[in-house]
């Protein structure tokens, strides 16, 4: 799965590679993939075979690495609707496949969840899940747990209702849904749900706290990241902004967006929530990874789930209870000004609240975040939490959002700059325990590709430029690098071949939404292009081109 | 200047009180922009049969109908500055922006997809097209969709200058932003 293991550490046990060997790694075998777009997945490697899932068109991959150059093994083409392009707000991205015991389950652009024969590439089922013409699609990898493959809709842009599906993995019948907006009966609240603040207590909050019906399309998708605690039966997940972005047009919390759910994996049943963002101003998604971790916290051991959240704060929270334990911030954030631990409130900063026809500036973080979906990696050996993320800041205007079913439903114009310093990514090596950076290294494009720890103690990430990098995970002292042909916006993986040495791979191919304005041909002489982010990456189309290739790399043996 | 000729029927007023005939030629061609229609002319729904994607065509292609559209459009700042409008009203922003694009292609450039002449951009806004832009047709009245199509070609700098609406520059960054040295404040960190 691309989060490693159920506790999303993304951290490898592997250490052939080491600070002072890697400055020897070369290219195996690179792979074309044929498609111009953003791949922001990452490759899966089972047995002697490498796996993998491009962008819309949705192909999938078999490479033999038993054999010299990983030849083809085969080719699987879902044949997704071309018209699910125009509902993709941030490119037509997809997250990875997962693999569970001999099969392969991934999800198309066009709302299907498909799962494969990995030996064979053979469909063993495909369901239907998502919609377009109410803009839904699926750009998430599949999380799959004890015989449940679990996967939400994406279209937060879009006015539509969020959810998450559990299938059965053997049949891809649906095992249960739960929405993220409306009745309780829908949400799967029941008797069993204890959330930790009093906010979040009462009954069909979900339709409450929002204005009439708006719940029907308000947003809080879910088309991030799961984790999941065995020992608990617990899933956590995010649950996306609400919509439209325009705060005015919904007042009210906006229950059950901008949170975090824990969830009984066998029923759905939700168990508590917590809501980062209550009525959130500024597309501030709740979708990014959460990765488990039993730590010592004022000299108790304690079950936490740990969430660098795009609001700019890293939160360690209780993973039984759903209380903060820890909210801080670790980036540049002006619109949030703290979080009151007692309540779990955070604290919206009244200079930076949007208005309907006013242009509010230099909003820190802008509305992708301090950091976006591109995940984090842990690792035990140095306990710290590598996070790949962005210094982005915004002038934001609020306008009336019109909803026409299948058509964006946003209500803001948006225009994005480098935030302060200049530097508008960063790879920040976050000291769980002591709660404040370890050591940061400034990028100067924005990070959007996620991060790999190995016990090596190397991290390994990504740039915009293509630029591979492979640094010391005590001191993040660069040790290698390596250019590669396109952006890299994926999630680089490490595996050991079947020659029993260590292997390193990473998918190359810019896009995504910070890489927008390369694979969609964009032009930045209008500042609100893309969500106004191409704004703040106007000169990326001279420092890289588009193309899919999957590049291997190790030590020469 | 227009102030002095703003008249239903057409320009021929605004010879008055100019005498310099090179003047009255100038005036004559920037008083098209204030011409309007508040009615669609009959027969302006397009049948797709009308209208070729590419300008590749068998036979005769008929440019007199594209000419009149444009004429009729694209020089009146009224039927552009409703395209204008709509252009957001209809959630057209939110794939192309205002002309840059985002998941939908940039309009303000000079690369078209699917034809750039103004019946070929009415046709796409009323039957989508099938990389993802959605179809309209019945959704929009006539004369709105030429309104979007003069505008949509206006953003690429298309038709009279005299006529198009202005630029919204008011989003703009200034210079200075985003290049302080100093960080930002971070929030203290909070305690249990």
């Amino acid at each position: 799965m691309p989060g490693k293991n159920a506790a999303s550490t993304r951290f490898s046990g592997l250490d052939e590679l080491n600070a002072e060997n890697v400055g020897g790694l070369r290219v195996e075998f690179t792979f074309s993939t044929g498609v111009l777009r953003g791949h922001e997945a990452a490759p899966i490697v089972q047995g002697d075979t490498l796996y993998l899932v491009t962008p819309y068109p949705n192909h999938v991959y078999a490479l033999d690495l038993g054999k010299p150059g990983a030849p083809q093994k085969w080719r699987y083409d879902p044949k997704p609707v071309a018209a699910a392009q125009g509902i993709a707000c941030c490119d037509v991205v997809n997250r990875g496949l997962t693999i569970a015991g001999n099969n392969i389950y991934f999800t198309t652009l066009d709302g299907q969840t498909i799962s494969l024969d990995a030996a064979t590439g053979k469909e063993r089922w495909r369901k239907q899940l998502g919609n377009i013409n109410t803009g839904e699609t699926i750009t998430m990898a599949p999380f799959v747990a004890d015989g449940k493959v679990l996967v939400g809709n994406s279209g937060g842009e879009y006015g539509v209702r969020g959810w998450l599906i559990a299938l059965d993995a053997g049949t891809g019948n649906e095992s249960w849904r739960a929405y993220n907006t409306g009745p309780d009966s829908d949400v799967l609240i029941g008797p069993r749900f204890a959330p930790f603040y009093q906010s979040d207590r009462g009954k069909d909050l979900g339709m409450r706290t929002w204005p009439p019906e708006a719940w029907k399309i308000g947003g809080g998708t879910m088309w991030g990241w799961i984790s999941y605690d065995p020992d608990l039966h617990l899933i956590y997940h995010g649950t996306a902004n609400p919509g439209p972005w325009n705060s005015e047009q919904r007042p009210g919390d906006n229950k059950w967006t901008g949170g975090i759910f824990a969830r009984d994996l066998a029923t759905g049943e939700a168990r508590w929530f917590y809501q980062t963002v209550p009525h959130d101003l500024y597309d501030y998604d709740a979708i990014n990874e959460i990765v488990l971790l039993d730590m010592p916290l004022n000299g108790q051991l304690r079950k936490v789930l740990v969430r660098p959240e795009r609001n700019g704060y890293m939160y360690i929270i209780d993973r039984m209870s759903g209380e903060v334990l820890a909210a801080d911030a670790y980036s540049n954030v002006n619109s949030i000004t703290s979080v009151d631990l007692k309540t779990g409130q955070p604290t919206y900063n009244p200079d930076k609240k949007p208005q309907l026809g006013k242009v509010v500036r230099d909003i820190c973080p802008a509305s992708p975040g301090a950091k976006d979906w591109n995940p984090s990696a842990y690792s035990p050996m140095t306990g710290l939490l590598y996070v790949p993320h962005l210094n982005l800041c915004m002038s934001w205007e609020s306008v009336e959002a019109n909803y026409i079913a299948g058509t964006p439903y946003v209500g803001a114009n948006v225009v994005m700059h480098a935030g302060p310093g200049g530097n508008r990514g960063e790879l920040l090596a976050w000291d769980v325990a002591q709660r404040k950076p370890a050591w940061t290294i400034k990028e100067d494009l924005p990070l959007w590709s996620g991060a790999l720890a190995t016990a090596g103690n190397l991290v390994f990430y990504g740039t915009l430029d293509g630029v591979f990098k492979a640094v010391d995970a005590t001191t993040g002292e660069l040790k290698w690098q390596f250019h590669t042909g396109s952006g890299i916006v994926g999630q680089p993986i490490t595996y050991r071949g079947p020659d029993g040495h260590q292997y390193v791979a990473v998918l190359a191919g810019v896009g995504g939404w910070s890489g927008a304005i390369v694979a969609g041909d964009l032009d930045a002489r209008d500042p609100t292009t893309a969500a106004g982010i191409a704004n703040a990456v106007a000169d990326l189309p001279k420092r890289t081109a588009k193309g899919g290739t999957l590049y291997v790399f190790s030590l020469p043996h | 200047m227009c102030f002095r000729c703003r008249t239903r029927s057409g320009a021929t007023a605004c010879g008055s009180g100019f005498g310099l005939t090179v003047l009255m030629v100038l005036l004559l061609a920037a008083c098209h922009r204030e011409n309007r229609k508040f009615e669609a002319p009959p027969g302006s729904d397009l049948a797709p049969t009308q209208v070729a994607l590419n300008s590749l065509v068998a036979g005769q292609s008929s440019a007199q109908f594209r000419e009149q559209q444009r004429h009729e459009y694209e020089d009146s700042a009224y039927h552009l500055s409703e395209g204008k409008r709509l252009f957001s009203y209809f959630n057209c922003t939110g794939c192309h922006a205002h002309g840059g694009g985002g998941s939908g292609p940039a309009l303000m450039d000079d690369r078209w997809i699917y034809g750039g002449e103004i019946d070929q951009i009415y046709l796409t806004i009323v039957q989508g097209r099938p990389n993802g832009m959605p179809a309209f047709g019945g959704k929009i009245p006539s004369q709105q969709v030429w309104q979007l199509a003069a505008y949509v070609r206006s953003l690429g700098g298309y038709g009279p200058k005299a006529a198009r609406p202005s630029r919204d520059d008011h989003l703009q960054i200034p210079a200075e932003q985003g290049k302080q040295d100093e960080p930002l404040r971070t929030a203290p960190a909070q305690t249990d």
